[in-house]
Formats: C-alpha cells, structure tokens, sequence
C-alpha cells in the first residue's frame, strides 16, 4: 500500500519522531510580572474584549477579536505610545482549525517595549486594514493578501505585490508545494513561448537539485553520465573531462589525466 | 484610425484619452541606479514627479516558504542572500532568534567575535553604500576609494569564513571558529588607518558642490512619516528619533561597549549621509573595545566557541571524534535537525540597513512552521511611494541612494 500524505500540509516533516518524545514549551510568564506591560493590559481591558495575554521571550502577546483591530492598534499608537508597526503578516492554520492567525508587532520606543497583538479569523474571511493607522501596512498587507489570499478591507491597492499580477495560487499556504504547483510549472513556458509550445518544451522543473534515489540505474553514474532521459547502456564510453581552455590556463599547464602522475605516498 | 505600418505600431482597439501632458516613465528593472531590481512606474508632469508606485518582486526567492522546509540550521547560509552586502548581521539575527527560542547562553568569547563580523559587517555594508551611492551622483573617486577599503574588510572576513560575501560566519549557539592569528593585527592596521580614509571621503564631498547640492534638502522625510512608514537605522535616525537597536535594547555585549548613536532631526539625504559617515567612526570605535574584549577572553582562557547544549547543538569535533554518545547526537541533529520548544519569538537586531527581525514559530518540530523575515529595505522602497512625489528625476537617482535598499532584502 502506497503511504498516505497528508494533502492539507504538504511541507516538509519529520520522518521519524520518537513516539515518547514530548516537544517542550517556551515558557510563557504572567502579565502582572512586568509594571508596563500590565498598565498597557489593563488599559487595553477597559476598551476591548481580550481573549488571551501572556508574556514570552520578552514581548507581550495580546488575544483580540478580529472585529476590534483597527481599533486597538489605533489605541495602542494614540493612548499607549506604540508609535511603529514593525511587522504584520499570518499564520496557515487551516489544516487545523481552519483558521488563520494574523499578527501585528508592535514596538514602543518611548517604553523600550514590543507588543504583538494577535487574532483568528476564519479561512475566507478579511481583516481590516490598518493602512489609515500605519503607511508601513500598505505593503504589510499586500505582502500578506499575495502570500496567503488574506484580503484587508478598506486598503487603497490590494493586489500582489512579490508575485506576478496574473499569478494563481498563495505560496505561503501550508497546502502549497514547495516547488510550485501545476500552475507554476507552465507559467513562464506559456508566458514566453505560448502555450502551443507546452509539448516540446515541457513543464518547469523548479527542483533542480532534485534527485530521484529510487531511480537506480541513472543515480550515480560518476564518470559515465547520461542525457536526462536517455536509455541506460551497459557499454556507456566514459564521459570525456578535460579543461574548457584549449591552451591550458595561464600559469597552469593543461591537466592531462592520462599523462598525469598520482603520488600516492604521502611521506614522499 | 492608424495606418498600419512596419514602424508605427498598430493598436487595435485602443484610443488614447488622455490630454494631458503626463508621462508615464518606467524606472528600472535595469536601471544601474535602481540597486539591482527595482521597477519604479514614475508619473511626470515635465520633470517632477506626480506619483511613483515602486513595484518590487523581482528577486522573490520565496525564503520564507523555504524556511519551511528546511531543518534551522540548513537556512543559515540562506539568510546570506538576503542582505548580500552585510550577510553576517542576518546570520546572526536568525541565530539570536532561534537562541533565544531555545534559551541559550552564548559563551563569551562567541559573543566577542560575533560582535566583530557584526561591526566589519557594518563597515562594509557602509563603505558598499558610499561607494554606490556616490557613483551614482557621479564621484567616481569616492567609489574607487571605497571599494579599496572594503576590499581590506572583505579579505579579513575571507580569513575567517573563507566567503567574501555569503559568509554563513554565524551557527545557532555561538560561533564555528576561532579567529585566525593574522585577525587582530589586520583588523588593528585597517582601523588604524580608517579616520584618515573617512576624512577623505568627506573631504571630497562634504564641501563638493555637486554633492551638496544633490543631498541637502532633497528627499525630506519627517518623523511623522519615518515612524508611520515603519522606517529603521539610519533611516529614521536621520528624520529626528534617535532609536539605534544595540543601545535601547542591548543584545550580545552591546552594553558593554562605548559608542554614540548619530542622529539629525533634518530628515533629507545630506543628513543620512552623514549619519552614515558617523556610524563608520563609531563602528571603529567599537571594534577597538571588541579587541581588547577578545584578548581579555585569551587572557581567562575562556576558548569555548559554541554553547553546550547537547539536544540542540553538536558537541566540539574533538568529542564527536572521541565519543560515542556525541556522535549520535550529531548524527541525529545533522539529520533530523534540532526541535525547539513549542512558542514563538520575535527578535529584532541593528542590522546595517536598519531592524532586521526574525519572528518565528515553532510547534516542536525540526522545521519551523512559520518564519517572517521583517527587512528593513522592504519598507525603506514602499516608502518612495511617499517620499518621489514633489521631486525631479535626477533626485529620484540619490534618493534611491540613501535609502540604501538591497533587494536580496525587499523581496526575500
């Protein structure tokens, strides 16, 4: 029987994983411990409903409903002094829970302290943009709606901003491959030479450090290698290798395998 | 109704409406100005610009999806190729990510050395942007010079790591070598001779009509803006607020050492330049107390060079050639690669370019589940949004210049 994989995550995964074994946790720490982060946190309880908060590696993590962005980070900049959004993107937990998680870091230079203010949404629904609040969530969330097809209402430009405009797909979504999907492989063969040309062309390998160790007549053929493709031969001549410079490379005489001398002592 | 001809392309269907006078200019990819792979789509009215839409994407590499698939330690020679210019600073940013991940302590004289690429890193990074950028306004000696000192730089890091540019100089937990025997005294000669070479370069161009008049007061960005458009490094430290990352919030050593942080409440690509010039002294500066910090390690004979944390990190090589059980675990964390706790962090450095953040999660697993990579170039381009109208073509050329964008870094 053919091993079953998973087509909701098809990232790459451990292939073994001791079965007692038990990941640890990094440690999360309460919110009371830290003066400033609890007066941020009270302050923000007052206003909106908060799900979840807890201190790790240093940094606040703040649960928000979904709904409530736009306006807690315009508290959070206006009544908290968390002047930059330095990062904003999402999380694929659609395997899971359908969901996913998006994220906003935040940064307070007049408090020396970050805050990441965290939420799920439903995979399918849109956020709300921030870009009102902060120009640097103008790309943020094009770089996010291009990656995982997370739409942000109210955004004066919401297309693609790495890939292509015509392209299909969301990369960073966990059910995306690696190499590209179906059609990544033809995107640029039917872009530049039409799709009439698919047949003599062929797909996009885009692993091209691939290596298929199951096929065991072409792997390994060091010294005797063969055009992809090309029917194996028991009799193969040996591929010819000898310097690409016809009169030898300046300062070094033209290396001649069959001529050379190999000193095999080494206390010679 | 066109004629069609050989010459004149032949549209069908197409009326063009458009009375007025502006011109629709494409700035790049090719542009030599445009740093590599940015596509500017200018809208001119005569000269100045009405409107610029930076388009970006073209060296998207898909890092953060390879992140994905790669055990932690197989993407550090890919952070290299992020911001190609100074490649140990973002060595070290994932590092200090998935140490602190972890919860590792670095031992000292690790630090040290970090400290060292990171600063040499920063003087490259640095005399690479004076040099573009001037030949960019057309001072092709400042190139020339600059390049010779970076060449020296670049021969010392060559030393240790053997790369010139992807240097890969940085493992998770400390460092993989010691400094060769050479370092100091190469290093020591180069610092010795930079004031000289500083005040050259400024002596070209600090009173260089050309210069001045191509910087000062061009490409204003006031705090407001920086802050709003997430702007880092010397960016923002030119524009008013004095935020330098190894002094507010001090990682490896940083607070040990003494150094000022530059900053200019004139906001426009004089006062980058000249920030610029200061962080080189103040690099210097730093790499002289690095010196004796080194040497005060060789002193204690403190020699250990990576952390000691067997689920995470391999043994020294004389163990793991000497002892079974280190054996195995280097085999098990070549293959299946180090599991970190469950969580996620966030950690961002100074970087040359401004903060370079490393926002990863992790669900116990060889790989990580997500991995942002937060560039600062990324938003020092969308910023032109902002910053090109109002301007003229030529001050498209400088602006781009002390922005100092690497596009390994915009688009990952």
């Amino acid at each position: 029987m053919r091993t079953y994989k998973p087509k909701d995550n098809v990232q790459a995964k451990a292939y073994y994983t001791d079965r007692f074994w038990v990941a640890p946790q990094v440690p999360k720490s309460d919110v009371a411990e830290d003066a400033v982060f609890a007066a941020d946190l009270e302050a923000l309880k007052s206003k909106f409903d908060i799900k979840d908060a807890y201190i790790q590696v240093e940094q606040m993590v703040v649960y928000i409903n979904p709904c409530d962005n736009f306006e807690v980070i315009k508290f959070m900049r206006d009544e908290l002094e968390y002047t930059q959004l330095s990062e904003l993107s999402a999380i694929d937990w659609i395997a899971k829970s359908n969901q996913f998680e998006i994220f906003y870091q935040m940064l307070s230079m007049k408090k020396r302290k970050r805050v990441r203010i965290k939420m799920f949404i439903n995979n399918g629904e849109a956020v709300n943009s921030v870009e009102k609040l902060f120009r640097s969530a103008d790309w943020s969330e094009r770089e996010m709606y291009d990656m995982f097809g997370i739409v942000a209402n109210g955004h004066p430009f919401m297309k693609r901003i790495l890939m292509p405009y015509d392209w299909q797909g969301f990369p960073l979504l966990k059910t995306y491959p690696l190499e590209g999907d179906e059609f990544a492989a033809w995107y640029e063969v039917d872009k530049i030479y039409g799709k009439e040309a698919r047949d003599i062309i062929g797909p996009e390998l885009r692993d091209t450090a691939r290596v298929d160790r199951y096929d065991s007549e072409r792997f390994a053929r060091l010294g005797f290698e063969i055009p992809y493709g090309a029917e194996v031969k028991d009799d193969a001549a040996p591929t010819v290798q000898s310097y690409q410079e016809e009169g030898g490379v300046f300062m070094i005489k033209k290396f001649d395998k069959e001529t050379s001398v190999v000193i095999d002592d080494p206390q010679r | 109704m066109q004629v069609k001809n050989r010459l004149t392309p032949f549209f069908e269907n197409i009326t063009f409406d458009r009375d007025d006078n502006e011109l629709i200019l494409n700035f790049g990819p090719q542009h030599p100005s445009a740093h590599g792979q940015l596509r500017l789509m200018l809208h001119l009215q005569q000269e100045m610009i009405v409107k610029a839409h930076p388009d970006i994407g073209y060296l998207h590499r898909g890092m953060e999806k390879m992140a994905e698939n790669m055990i932690y330690n197989e993407f550090m020679p890919t952070t290299d190729r992020m911001d190609y210019i100074a490649s140990s600073s973002n060595n070290y940013g994932f590092a200090l990510a998935v140490e602190k991940l972890i919860g590792l302590e670095v031992p000292r004289r690790a630090k040290v050395i970090r400290m060292m690429l990171l600063e040499i890193n920063r003087l490259m990074s640095h005399l690479f942007w004076l040099a573009t950028t001037a030949l960019d306004i057309g001072a092709m000696t400042v190139f020339l010079f600059a390049f010779r000192e970076r060449e020296y730089l670049m021969d010392i890091i060559e030393g240790y790591c053997g790369a010139r540019l992807t240097h890969a100089a940085i493992r998770i937990g400390g460092v993989p070598l010691d400094i060769q025997d050479t370092f100091i005294a190469q290093l020591k000669a180069f610092l010795d001779k930079l004031p000289q070479n500083i005040k050259d370069y400024e002596d070209l161009l600090d009173s260089n009509r050309i210069w001045r008049m191509r910087m000062e007061g061009v490409g204003h960005i006031s705090t407001e803006m920086a802050l709003s458009w997430g702007c880092t490094g010397p960016m923002l430290r030119a524009s008013g607020v004095a935020w330098d990352i190894r002094k507010e919030e001090p990682y490896e050593l940083y607070d040990e050492v003494k150094f000022d942080v530059p900053y200019s409440d004139k906001g426009d690509n004089f006062a980058r330049y000249r920030i610029y010039m200061e962080e080189m002294r103040q690099s210097a500066k730093i790499l002289y107390q690095t010196i004796d910090m080194y040497e005060e390690t060789v002193k204690n004979n403190q020699t250990e060079l990576m952390a000691h944390a067997p689920q995470y990190i391999s043994a020294p090589k004389l163990d793991i050639m000497t002892q079974n059980y280190s054996l195995m675990q280097h085999f098990v964390l070549v293959t299946q690669g180090m599991r970190p706790p469950v969580g996620e962090v966030y950690v961002a450095t100074e970087s040359p370019k401004g903060e370079l953040g490393y926002y990863i999660n992790s669900q116990g697993g060889p790989y990580p589940y997500r991995l942002k990579l937060r560039a600062p170039s990324f938003w020092h381009t969308g910023i032109l949004t902002d910053l090109l109208p109002g301007h003229y073509i030529p001050d498209v050329v400088s602006i781009i210049g002390t922005t100092n964008i690497v596009f390994g870094e915009v688009d990952r």
